[in-house]
């Protein structure tokens, strides 16, 4: 699974790091979303999922390794 | 498809049933049964739309055909009167990006994730302070002006740098605000008379910095103070008046169900029984407004640009499909194990609560603690002398007397 952030798009809710605090994180600086890592378990996918599904800004895009690799995740308008 | 309003079309603000206190207004709940969006009006008979529906709320909180701009010659007001008032000088739950964006990421360090976390220490004595206060010697007190509101309210005057001694002006000044039938006048007077208090407070701090969300803003200089004191009045307002509450309904709600209770004992469990009192309650009873600016249909409706909306987050949050189902408890019931977590107890989309961690850990704590110091926590009068605040745009109690 891969997880692709707008930054532009994050409206720092929180709600990523309440539900999933080893994966995502807050910037210091700019209070923007941030991942702690890039490689993640079958264990977390939910967690990213939800992840994806609750950012009111559609900042997370969570891509499953099973989907065609035919474009890269939506970065924005 | 249609656009004739219907001989029962609810007018909003609705009125709550007061046999049901814990549901939203029946006239939204019935609009629910029918449809996820439907017509309603407002006092003046505005026709606008309720959105009353899980996925269609999501919509319209987030997709930027919605405007959330007081400034729209259509935005719906319950009170057109106002409407000068509020376009004169929005804070930035009333723009829309980039101008809203702008103003909102000055103040969301403040409330990151991890800034709260390292604030529940702070937060617990606060919490504890309030118990001592409360139950020194006493056997019954007031909850709402003894612990609800006193807890939020120490808090947020903390982190924005006003003074708490002031809290009984700026209550009764939110109060005023928040009041959907206040007449214009008062409100005008009350809007300049916090703007003018936030703002004198900024001027001061520009030039005596303290470590708080006032002095931080007033050092920029990229902002007027007009801009300073909106923000200053936002989060003010939206810091004390929600939690409190959202702790004093949660208080009655759990009361009804002992067994529930025992529930909080755990501290594990205590963020997912948060989450779904606030689903349960979610206190935005009348719905957030937005107004469409191009045309979008939803759910086979075609709503045109101009056209009122309002996204009703308490049928959102009882919304069968997302939250029931044959193996779950109804939604209308409180069911501490239920996974809430897609609750919009918090609106949806850009405007999404920039304090929702703070909330969260201020209910966490408070709930928690109440319930823990005080097991026999119980109601000093009838459920049915209690008396709800159906008058406000944030729902919740009056007063709740209780007894330990």
């Amino acid at each position: 699974m891969k997880v692709s952030l707008d930054r532009d798009r994050c409206c720092s809710s929180g709600l990523c790091v309440s539900n999933a605090p080893e994966i995502f994180d807050q910037d210091d600086h700019d209070g923007l979303v941030r991942l702690r890592r890039t490689t993640f378990q079958p264990s977390e996918y939910p967690d990213l999922r939800l992840a994806a599904e609750l950012c009111p800004c559609g900042a997370i895009t969570v891509t499953e390794d099973t989907a065609p690799a035919d474009g890269p995740a939506a970065t924005g308008s | 498809m249609t656009t004739t309003p219907a001989p029962t079309t609810p007018v909003l603000p609705a009125p709550h049933d007061m046999r049901c206190p814990f549901s939203p207004p029946p006239a939204y709940t019935d609009a629910a049964r029918t449809g996820s969006v439907s017509r309603a009006a407002l006092p003046d008979g505005t026709p606008i739309w309720l959105v009353t529906g899980y996925a269609e709320v999501r919509t319209v909180l987030s997709d930027q055909r919605f405007s959330a701009d007081a400034r729209h010659p259509a935005f719906p007001l319950f009170t057109p009167d106002r409407r000068e008032l509020i376009a004169e000088n929005p804070a930035f739950i009333r723009l829309d990006d980039p101008e809203h964006a702008r103003l909102r990421r000055m103040v969301t360090g403040d409330f990151l994730v991890k800034r709260v976390e390292a604030m529940r220490p702070e937060i617990q004595q606060i919490v504890d302070d309030a118990l001592d206060r409360m139950t020194d010697g006493a056997t019954g007190a007031d909850l709402v002006s003894a612990f609800a509101l006193p807890v939020p309210s120490l808090v947020i005057c903390l982190l924005l740098g006003v003074p708490y001694e002031d809290r009984e002006m700026f209550q009764a000044l939110s109060a005023t605000l928040l009041n959907t039938f206040a007449p214009k006048e008062e409100v005008a007077r009350a809007n300049d008379e916090i703007l003018d208090y936030l703002g004198g407070l900024a001027a001061h701090k520009k030039e005596h910095p303290a470590e708080d969300i006032l002095s931080r803003l007033a050092a920029r200089d990229d902002l007027t103070l007009r801009e300073i004191a909106s923000t200053g009045v936002l989060l003010l307002i939206a810091g004390h008046e929600t939690t409190a509450n959202m702790i004093g309904l949660s208080t009655v709600l759990l009361l009804r169900q002992p067994e529930q209770i025992a529930k909080l004992a755990d501290p594990a469990a205590v963020p997912g029984a948060v989450e779904e009192l606030l689903r349960h309650t979610t206190i935005v009873h009348t719905g957030l407004p937005r107004v469409a600016v191009e045309d979008i249909e939803l759910d086979g409706t075609l709503i045109r640009a101009g056209d009122g909306v309002f996204a009703m987050l308490s049928t959102a949050n009882r919304d069968e499909g997302m939250f029931g189902g044959p193996d779950r408890t109804s939604p209308d019931e409180v069911d501490l194990d239920r996974d809430a977590r897609r609750h919009l107890a918090f609106g949806f989309g850009v405007h999404q609560c920039l304090g929702q961690p703070l909330a969260r850990a201020e209910l966490q704590i408070a709930l928690a603690t109440l319930f823990r110091r005080l097991p026999g926590l119980r109601l000093a009068v009838p459920e049915s002398e209690l008396r709800f605040r159906s008058d406000n745009v944030i729902y919740g109690l009056k007063a709740l007397p209780v007894t330990w």
